[in-house]
């Protein structure tokens, strides 16, 4: 019973929990809370930024940071509008938009892997490098000239349903992470690297370079971002996810990754996404303005590791009374047997 | 041969990199002035407006308020930590300083800067108890505190900004009055420079900050108060962001809620450029103040030469980069220079 209790004490319990009481609370206030257009609009809201939370986690658990995102989404969204301004077929454009930013996560990776600069210095230098290229690029203009399959794509929902197609894009991308991080031999070694670099490396894991596929794979989904957001603005614009490498990052967090790498999963990570979901949607809906959530949001993500630490110190008080216990009765019997 | 043998016990010499290029990147100073120097001459080329008095008082100017916020950064950065809600604190304490006098226009200036630093002391202080009591990572607590102090800012401004009309003239004089032929902020900046850069070079907290930041395990063990000393470097630079806040408003005048949004990554980016390792232990306050003069430069100077302001933040990213990559190379030959040291 108690050794049930200990496993039910983690993160995602607390995650469901709360979610469960947002929804609780939200459907409460509002009679347009758990209508299926709120639902759909709420989450289409949340898309690009829960998209790149995925890849962001694997960094995270690796022990390294990424708060370039959102400037490689902008840049991404940036050359979109750039390349189809200027006549580039569609299609080419966003092969390009995304071989963009794989360039982008390349320079992140190489700088960070290979010579070994710490990821948040190198990710704050392209964070204003990237958005600043953005703005050169494509000015304070932007670009609406899309056809219009590719913008209905952005907020149409799947015919029949009200799952936005943009959904799809998250539910695959969150499977195939989840696969790659719980149930791969790379899995495995994010987790060995996050949690201790030098020994992962004597055990022959190839830290570099699985770095720099990361960073690169973040980039690149990061573009991809930039492309969904382009086309449910149906505006491509420099600016476009100013500022969110913060939300992303939090949501992260908040889902129970640890800053320091090599611990989370991609369970609490969608949980921690559908918390801010449902959180902003209600106090949207409430007419509390967006700044003004950001306190909720501020407040949870302090409280979350404020908790984990508690929850931790309890766990590890809890162990190592078990183990004294035990060594007790072990010394108990040994005296009984030398008796 | 007694020579080798000399050569072979003397302890392993302090690396030498001859060239001037090894001066200039093992002394980030040097290399910042010469890269001001570089700028400024460049820039004189095209336009002489450049080096009129009056511009390089309006550099100095809009470069004193981040230079203050960069010092208190470099504290915190020092110790191992980092405080990513300055610009939160610096647009609360700015909105709430420039509201005060909209309501209440008898008071003094000196009151209104004594209530900017009392709020901004408040703000370092639960940063400082979250990181040191808490024990929460310095860059989640300070990344939920950027949310927080935020939307305690947009609640309380409700939609509405404080206009320069609103406030008295004497508030807005604050930065433009001249003392010893320097405008206050300017002389704020250099006070609070030096007096850093006093602290950290030759009393004992400072030199304890560095020995934190090296090695916070080691700095507990040899009887270092590690847990004071950083509770009191996000203190004063809690501090710092609360007079920066006062001349904030008194700068700029017009003061809505969001006024220094995303001031946190040029203030990160002043004190990385100016040689301050981000994982602590290392760097020094002229360095940071260079950096910060020489953003204000580029900023400048991009403006008199009719180039699009977009391009600054893309300089200041290459800048960054550049910097560590530097710190990089150095560090391996600085390795290398041990190295072949101790072989002979």
């Amino acid at each position: 019973m108690r050794a049930y209790l200990l496993r039910l004490a983690r993160w995602e319990t607390l995650l469901v929990l709360l979610l469960g009481g947002s929804i609780w609370v939200g459907a409460s206030r509002s009679s347009g809370f758990l209508t299926s257009f709120n639902l759909s609009a709420a989450s289409s809201d949340m898309m690009e930024r829960a998209i790149i939370a995925l890849p962001l986690t694997l960094v995270i658990v690796s022990g390294e940071i990424d708060i370039s995102i959102a400037s490689t989404l902008g840049l991404a969204s940036a050359v979109l509008g750039t390349l189809v301004l200027g006549g580039v077929p569609l299609g080419a454009a966003i092969f390009v938009t995304l071989l963009v930013g794989a360039l982008c996560g390349l320079l992140n990776g190489l700088l960070i892997a290979r010579l070994g600069l710490p990821s948040l210095v190198v990710t704050l230098g392209t964070l204003a490098l990237y958005r600043g290229l953005a703005y050169v690029v494509l000015g304070q203009d932007s670009a609406s000239a899309f056809p219009s399959w590719f913008t209905s794509f952005g907020f149409n929902t799947i015919p029949g349903t009200l799952v936005p197609w943009t959904a799809l894009v998250f539910a695959g991308l969150a499977v195939a992470v989840y696969v790659l991080l719980h149930h791969s031999v790379l899995g495995r070694r994010l987790y060995a690297i996050g949690n201790n670099a030098e020994a992962a490396r004597f055990s022959g894991v190839h830290i570099a370079r699985i770095k720099i596929f990361l960073f690169i794979l973040t980039a690149t989904v990061s573009a991809l971002a930039g492309v969904i957001l382009t086309a449910r603005f149906s505006s491509a614009r420099a600016d476009n996810g100013l500022g969110w490498e913060i939300d992303i990052v939090t949501a992260v967090l908040l889902g129970g990754v640890s800053i320091f790498g090599g611990r989370g999963t991609i369970f609490g990570v969608v949980l921690g996404l559908m918390l801010i979901g449902s959180l902003r949607s209600g106090l949207s809906l409430a007419d509390v303005t967006g700044e003004i959530q950001s306190i909720v949001i501020g407040s949870l993500l302090i409280c979350s590791v404020l908790g984990t630490n508690i929850a931790q110190r309890v766990r590890q008080r809890a162990l190592s009374r078990r183990l004294t216990a035990q060594l007790a009765t072990v010394g108990r019997e040994v005296e009984a047997a030398g008796s | 041969m007694l020579d080798e043998r000399a050569a072979g016990i003397a302890a392993p010499r302090p690396p030498r990199l001859a060239s001037w290029l090894g001066v200039v990147a093992r002394y980030r100073a040097v290399g910042l002035v010469l890269a001001l120097v570089l700028l400024g001459f460049g820039v004189s080329i095209e336009t002489t407006r450049f080096l009129a008095l009056g511009n390089l008082e309006n550099i100095l100017r809009s470069v004193s308020i981040l230079a203050i916020v960069a010092v208190g950064q470099t504290l915190v950065v020092l110790t191992r930590n980092i405080d990513l809600s300055v610009g939160s604190s610096i647009g609360l304490v700015a909105f709430i300083s420039a509201d005060t006098l909209k309501h209440h226009p008898g008071i003094g200036v000196g009151a209104v800067v004594v209530l900017g630093l009392a709020i901004g002391a408040g703000l370092g202080i639960i940063n400082g108890l979250l990181v040191v009591v808490g024990e929460v990572p310095a860059i989640v607590a300070t990344l939920g505190t950027l949310y927080v102090y935020r939307g305690v800012d947009f609640l309380l401004a409700s939609g509405k900004e404080v206009d320069a009309s609103d406030v008295p003239q004497r508030f807005l004089n604050l930065t433009t009055t001249h003392f010893l032929g320097l405008p206050i902020p300017v002389l704020f900046a250099l006070a609070i420079t030096t007096i850093a850069f006093y602290l950290l070079r030759s009393t004992v907290p400072g030199r304890e900050l560095y020995a934190i930041g090296s090695n916070p395990d080691a700095a507990g063990l040899v009887g270092i108060r590690t847990g004071r000393l950083v509770f009191a470097a996000f203190l004063i630079c809690g501090l710092l962001c609360g007079l920066a806040g006062v001349l904030w408003s008194s700068l700029y005048g017009t003061v809505g809620a969001s006024a220094a949004t995303g001031f946190e990554l040029q203030v990160v980016a002043a004190v990385v450029v100016g040689g301050v390792n981000i994982f602590g232990g290392s760097g020094s306050v002229i360095g940071v103040l260079l950096a910060a003069i020489f953003f204000g430069t580029i900023d400048n100077a991009l403006a008199i030469l009719n180039i699009s302001a977009f391009w600054l933040q893309a300089i200041t990213g290459a800048a960054i980069l550049a910097a560590v990559a530097l710190d990089a190379f150095v560090a391996l030959r600085i390795r290398i220079a041990l190295r072949t040291g101790r072989r002979r």
